[in-house]
């Protein structure tokens, strides 16, 4: 059967999401995913979606899951490349992404890990200038 | 009425077309209708006119100007026409160049069948309906091309005024002018996010300081795109919050949930911070070298 | 309306939900949506046909290009004779979920859409129909 490749970076676990994926194959990826961040220890998930021309509710769900559950084994999870068509349909959609960080790229994504891991900032509200 | 075969008009038209095009060319001059710019122009359209009138009345068939017999008249029509609304002509000046033709025409039917009283009257009252009708043609085609050239305007207008502007490596700016109705607000999310991408900038600054009236259905619209820019990785900041919209936004407890500045220096400074930038003065000597 | 390209499909399991995707994405794309309104109708589609499969028991998307004068647009009809949704004002709400779902499928699909309609009746299916024009 299929399956979505997840690469490891030093501490970080990095999941390109290449292909529309069916639902069957969203659920691995979640159950791989989790396994795998207690295997390595990973302290950060990357997940890139900028080759994914659709993020419906339940591929929304997905990344809510998988950031929930990295939460608990102590991972950050940040979501990188998202195209503005989906954003902008997700905005409308009203799908909220709760727990999930985002990032434009891999690099700012690998960035970003490194600050919330090293603990520079809390993550929560980069609100502050 | 004479019976259509039996009008004079095609005939009198090709044995006087000469005489009768300088008389309608001073007849239009008199009237306003043209410019010494438009000379050459006018005496172009005017003689092509001529020739088209005459094949359409030469084919006898008078009732429906729309039909097949009519085609090149009313082409021309359209052409003066268009010509005249790009170039900021009235629809009466336009119009003109058709009922400034009755004089001289009525004048040549008086010396062509004047001895016919009856057939005179018969003649005249074909050739004013004929140059009544095309007359309304012109001014109907001049509104169309008018209501093109606003459209392009409008279409060009929204184009101009969402530009994305690049403050700084990783910062942009955005600022509007003008309302922000539906259709605005998705060429602005869609253009700042595009180059959002393109620039990988994590801080946009959507400046309003030019959008008059900030109601609900425009602070969703811009809480819309600060979201959808949020969710791609990038922060957003809104400048140019006038005291009254400040009111207004309260007043209508809407929460904007992004942070705000007054105005676009200061949020650019913001910016600035944010992105672990700060702006400092060069010592006096090194400024003394380097002017 | 004038009904230029049509066809129907089996809206039964996971893979057809991404067949929907594709099949919608062409026919927009064939109307001339811009990328975004590609996007807003292939995701409403995603979320209807997920409700079919999930909710309904399978059922069917009757799927075509329309015309309306010089509109142009994408009808989407999806129907199966599940068990209904007993309260349809409900179930258009924001977070209302009788599975496990954000329960964003009806009113998100709503949202992206020009027209929407939904006819059910409890125990005999449910039609949902969406319409997206240019």
């Amino acid at each position: 059967m299929e399956q979505i490749p997840i690469l490891k970076i030093g501490d970080c676990l990095l999941v390109s999401i290449q292909v529309d994926m069916h639902d069957r194959l969203a659920l691995a990826l979640q159950d791989d995913l989790t396994a795998k961040i207690v295997e390595s220890r990973a302290r950060g998930v990357m997940i890139d979606i900028s080759a994914l021309e659709v993020v419906d509710s339940f591929i929304g769900r997905m990344l809510n899951n998988i950031a929930a559950m990295s939460r608990v084994l102590d991972a950050v999870t940040v979501v990188v490349g998202m195209q503005p068509a989906v954003a902008i349909t997700l905005v409308e959609l009203g799908l909220a992404l709760t727990g999930v960080k985002t990032a434009l790229n891999v690099d700012k994504g690998l960035a970003l890990i490194r600050r919330l891991i090293d603990g520079e900032e809390d993550g929560l509200d980069r609100r502050e200038g | 009425m004479p019976r259509k075969s039996e009008t004079v008009l095609p005939s009198l038209i090709e044995r006087r077309q000469k005489d009768l095009l300088d008389a309608w060319l001073h007849s239009q001059r008199n009237s306003g209708a043209w410019t010494t710019e438009d000379e050459s122009d006018t005496k172009t359209h005017s003689t092509r006119f001529l020739t088209e009138l005459r094949k359409g009345a030469a084919t006898g068939q008078f009732e429906d100007l729309q039909g097949r017999e009519w085609a090149g008249v009313r082409d021309l029509l359209e052409e003066v026409s268009r010509a005249r609304a790009l170039r900021g002509f009235t629809p009466s000046q336009t119009a003109t160049f058709v009922f400034s033709l009755k004089e001289p025409l009525f004048t040549a039917l008086r010396d062509e069948v004047g001895k016919d009283a009856q057939k005179l009257s018969d003649e005249i009252w074909v050739a004013t309906l004929l140059l009544d009708k095309l007359g309304l043609y012109t001014t109907e085609v001049f509104q169309k091309s008018r209501e093109e050239v606003i459209s392009r305007q409008q279409a060009e207008m929204l184009e101009l005024s969402t530009p994305v502007v690049q403050l700084w490596e990783g910062i942009l700016a955005i600022p509007l002018i003008g309302t922000l109705d539906s259709e605005r607000t998705q060429v602005v999310m869609e253009n700042l996010l595009q180059e959002i991408v393109k620039t990988g900038a994590e801080i946009a600054i959507i400046d309003i300081t030019g959008v008059p009236t900030v109601d609900t259905l425009v602070a969703q619209h811009l809480l819309k795109t600060v979201s959808a820019a949020r969710l791609m990785g990038a922060d957003c900041i809104i400048s140019g919050i006038r005291p009254q919209i400040a009111q207004t936004i309260v007043h209508l407890g809407v929460d904007l949930q992004v942070t705000s500045k007054a105005n676009l220096a200061d949020a650019f400074e913001l910016a600035l911070r944010r992105a672990g930038k700060a702006v400092v003065e060069r010592a006096k000597s090194a400024r003394a070298q380097a002017e | 309306m004038i009904v230029e390209k049509d066809e129907t499909m089996p809206v039964r399991n996971a893979e057809d939900i991404v067949r929907v995707r594709r099949e919608v994405r062409t026919h927009a794309v064939g109307a001339g949506f811009s990328l975004v309104d590609q996007t807003k109708i292939v995701t409403a589609a995603s979320e209807i046909a997920r409700n079919t499969v999930d909710y309904g028991g399978g059922g069917t998307l009757h799927l075509s290009t329309v015309r309306l004068g010089a509109r142009r647009g994408v009808r989407l009809i999806f129907s199966d004779q599940g068990p209904g949704i007993a309260d349809l004002k409900l179930a258009l709400t924001d977070g209302y979920t009788t599975g496990s779902g954000l329960g964003l499928g009806l009113s998100g699909a709503k949202r992206l859409s020009s027209e929407f309609d939904v006819k059910s009746t409890p125990g005999e299916g449910t039609v949902v129909t969406i319409v997206r024009w240019k």
